[in-house]
C-alpha cells in the first residue's frame, strides 16, 4: 500500500536494520557496534542525498508528517519556563492557538503557536491545528498583553488552515484574521514568526505578520493548499503535486522571493527523527533575531516592519506614473 | 416599440420571443427582465431587487459626482514573481482578462467628490479574474490607504472577490498583511475608512482591508465569508443553514454595521462621512 511517505522508506528501511542489530546484540551479546557503525553512516549519507534532492510535494508531506515537532515540543524543548494562558475572554478556549508567556533562551517573551495534536485526544480537542476565530482573538489578546509590558512575540506556524465550518463564519473567521493582521503590523514589539510545519494560507497570516519570517527547511508556506489549487486551476486533484511546484511554497523559494529572511536547517532525515535536536536548532535562530530586533529603537522596528510588508509584490508601472 | 409593450405589460417571457442582448434572467428570482430597466435600476432586478454584479467603472459612475474623478496609478499591471503556469502561462491569462474586461486588474483606485465630499475611492471588478487580489490590488489598495493618510481624506473600498490569486502565491498572500498594514496607518491616523462589501466578498478580501472598515455596508444578499461553502458543505459534510454567508446572515452575527440598497448607496455614503470627519492633521498624522 502506498503512503504519503514512500520516499522515505530507504531510510526506514536502514533504520530497521540498526535496530534490529541492536536489538540482536542486547539479546545475544554479540558485539555489533562496527556493523551498526557503517548502517548509520549509510543512513546519515542516504539521507542527506535523499533530502538534497526533495520535490515540493514531497516537503509538504514532511510538513504534514504525523511525527513533526510541535508547538508543544518547542516550548518544552527551546524554552526554560512556560506559563500557559488560555481564553479569549469572549468566547472560549481555543486550542488549536496555544499561547505562554516562556523564557526563550533567556529571553522573557509570548509564544502563540498554533497546535495540531499529537494522539486522537489532542488531535480533536486542537481541531487538528485548525483555529476558530476565537483562537485568533485569543492570541491577539495575548499579543496585547505582551505589547503593554514590553515583551517580545515569537509565533510558531503550523495549521493546514483556519477550520472551515459553520460557527467558525458565524463567529467572523474573517474579521478575526483580518484584525489579528492589522494588529500585529504595527504592535509595538518585536515579532519572530517561524513556520515549523505547514503555513496554510490566511489561517497562518492570522498569527504570520511580523518584523522576522523563518521557515524550516522542510515546512511550506502556501496562498491554499496544493489540493485545493489543483482542483480549482486544473479540476484535477491528482495535479496536486505539480501545484506544489507552481505554487513556490518551499522556504527557498520564498527566501529568493525576499518574503523569508531565514531558512532554518533540520536535523539529517528531517525534524521528525530528532525533536530535540531541532529544537536548539530553531531556539538559536529565532532567539539571534530577538536580540537584533530588541536592540533597535520602537520606531525604527515599526518603520522597518511597515516598509518590508510594503514592499511585497511585483507590478509592472511606465515610469513616472505617480498620481 | 420595446418599451411601450413593457408599459403595456406584455413582458416577453418566452425565452423563443426574447431578442438578443434586450432582456436578462434575473438570478434572483428567474425571472426574465428588461435588461434596460434593470440598467435604470443600477443593475438591479425590478422583480426581487437581486443585486447583479457591477464593473468597477460603472460603480464609480454611480459614487462619484460628473467630471470629479482623477484615476489613480491606472497603468500599474501584474508581473509574474513565480513564473507560474496552469492551462496557460499567467502573463498569457492577465493578457485575456484585460482583452475582455479593458481593466488593467481588478480594482481601479482614485480620487473624486462623492455628494461635495473628497473621497478617495476604491472598486474592485469580479469579471476581472474573479476581483482576484495580486500584487496589483495589494499595492493600489495600500497606495489609496496611503494617500487618503496623506491628504486627510475618507478612504472607501467597494470589494468584489473570490480572495488571493493563486498564480501569485505568496506574494498575493502577503498582499492581504501589506493592505491591513497601510489600514492600520490609516486608522492610527483617524481618517475614516468605509468598507462596501458586495457579491462575492471572501477569503483573503475579506480576511484582511475588507473586514477593517471603520464601518462596514454591504449590499444586500451579497455572499461574503472567509471559506467558499462549497469547501465547507465539504470538510463538515453537513448542510448549511438557509442564507448562509449573505449579507442578512452577517448582520445577524454582529460582522457588519448596516445593509444598504444600491440605489441608495451614494446618499448613505455621504450621510455617514458627515459623521465621520478625518481628525485634524495635528492630530495622530505622525510617520
Amino acid at each position: 500500500m502506498s503512503t504519503p511517505f514512500d520516499f522515505l522508506e530507504p531510510l526506514s528501511r536502514l533504520q530497521d536494520k540498526i535496530d534490529e542489530l541492536r536489538q540482536l546484540s542486547e539479546t545475544s551479546g554479540v558485539d555489533v557496534s562496527r556493523e551498526v557503525a557503517s548502517l548509520e553512516a549509510k543512513l546519515t549519507a542516504e539521507s542527506e542525498r535523499l533530502f538534497a534532492s526533495l520535490t515540493p510535494w514531497q516537503r509538504v508531506q514532511l510538513a504534514r508528517h504525523p511525527l513533526r515537532p510541535q508547538t508543544s515540543d518547542y516550548l518544552a524543548h527551546a524554552c526554560q519556563e512556560v506559563v500557559p494562558l488560555a481564553g479569549d475572554r469572549l468566547f472560549g478556549n481555543d486550542e488549536a492557538i496555544v499561547c505562554a508567556l516562556a523564557t526563550w533562551d533567556g529571553i522573557r517573551c509570548l509564544v502563540v503557536g498554533q497546535q495540531k495534536g499529537k494522539d486522537v485526544h489532542e488531535r480533536r480537542r486542537c481541531n487538528f491545528g485548525m483555529p476558530h476565530p476565537e483562537g485568533y482573538r485569543k492570541a491577539l489578546l495575548k499579543m496585547r498583553l505582551a505589547e503593554r509590558f514590553a515583551l517580545p512575540v515569537v509565533c510558531l506556524i503550523n495549521t493546514p488552515g483556519a477550520f472551515p465550518g459553520i460557527e467558525a463564519e458565524e463567529r467572523g473567521q474573517s474579521i478575526a484574521i483580518a484584525e489579528n493582521i492589522r494588529e500585529m503590523a504595527a504592535l509595538r514589539v518585536p515579532i519572530v514568526v517561524a513556520v515549523i510545519g505547514e503555513g496554510g494560507s490566511g489561517g497562518a497570516l492570522g498569527i504570520g505578520v511580523g518584523d522576522r519570517l523563518l521557515m524550516l527547511q522542510n515546512s511550506y508556506f502556501s496562498v491554499i493548499s496544493p489540493e485545493g489549487c489543483a482542483a480549482i486551476l486544473w479540476k484535477d486533484g491528482a495535479m496536486r503535486e505539480v501545484a506544489a511546484e507552481r505554487l513556490g511554497l518551499t522556504a527557498e523559494v520564498l527566501q529568493r522571493l525576499g518574503i523569508v529572511d531565514e531558512v532554518v536547517p533540520e536535523p539529517p532525515g528531517g525534524a521528525h527523527r530528532r525533536p530535540q535536536a531541532m529544537a536548539e536548532i530553531l531556539r538559536a535562530a529565532v532567539a539571534r533575531h530577538l536580540r537584533e530586533l530588541l536592540a533597535l529603537p520602537l520606531d525604527a522596528l515599526l518603520e522597518r516592519r511597515y516598509r518590508k510588508l510594503r514592499a511585497i509584490g511585483s507590478v509592472i508601472e511606465p515610469p513616472a506614473a505617480s498620481a | 416599440m420595446v418599451l411601450d409593450r413593457l408599459r403595456r405589460g406584455a413582458f416577453a417571457r418566452d425565452p423563443k420571443k426574447i431578442p438578443d442582448g434586450l432582456w436578462e434572467k434575473c438570478p434572483g428570482c428567474q425571472k426574465t427582465v428588461f435588461k434596460r430597466l434593470v440598467e435604470e435600476r443600477l443593475d438591479t432586478c425590478p422583480e426581487c431587487n437581486y443585486h447583479f454584479k457591477m464593473g468597477a467603472r460603472r460603480r464609480i459612475a454611480t459614487l462619484i459626482d460628473d467630471g470629479t474623478w482623477q484615476e489613480w496609478d491606472a497603468e500599474m499591471s501584474s508581473a509574474d514573481p513565480l513564473g507560474f503556469v496552469d492551462s496557460r502561462p499567467y502573463p498569457e491569462r492577465i493578457a485575456q482578462q484585460q482583452a475582455k474586461t479593458g481593466l488593467k486588474d481588478a480594482v481601479l483606485t482614485g480620487r473624486g467628490r462623492l455628494s461635495g465630499i473628497d473621497v478617495a475611492l476604491g472598486v474592485m471588478d469580479f469579471n476581472f479574474n474573479g476581483g482576484s487580489m495580486g500584487s496589483v490590488v495589494g499595492e493600489k489598495i495600500a497606495r489609496l490607504f496611503e494617500r487618503a493618510r496623506e491628504l486627510r481624506i475618507p478612504a472607501i473600498v467597494v470589494s468584489a472577490s473570490g480572495g488571493a490569486r493563486m498564480q501569485e502565491g505568496v506574494v498575493s498572500l502577503m498582499q492581504m498583511a501589506k493592505t491591513s498594514a497601510a489600514a492600520a496607518r490609516l486608522r492610527e491616523a483617524r481618517v475614516p475608512f468605509i468598507s462596501v462589501l458586495t457579491n462575492p466578498t471572501m477569503a483573503g478580501v475579506m480576511a484582511s482591508f475588507a473586514s477593517l472598515g471603520d464601518i462596514i455596508v454591504a449590499e444586500p444578499k451579497a455572499m461574503i465569508g472567509f471559506t467558499g461553502a462549497r469547501v465547507i458543505q465539504e470538510t463538515i459534510k453537513q448542510e448549511l443553514p438557509e442564507g448562509f454567508q449573505t449579507s442578512e446572515f452577517l448582520l445577524a452575527h454582529g460582522q457588519i454595521d448596516l445593509i444598504v440598497a444600491r440605489q441608495d448607496l451614494k446618499a448613505e455614503l455621504a450621510r455617514l462621512l458627515a459623521y465621520l470627519k478625518p481628525a485634524p492633521s495635528a492630530r495622530g498624522a505622525h510617520a
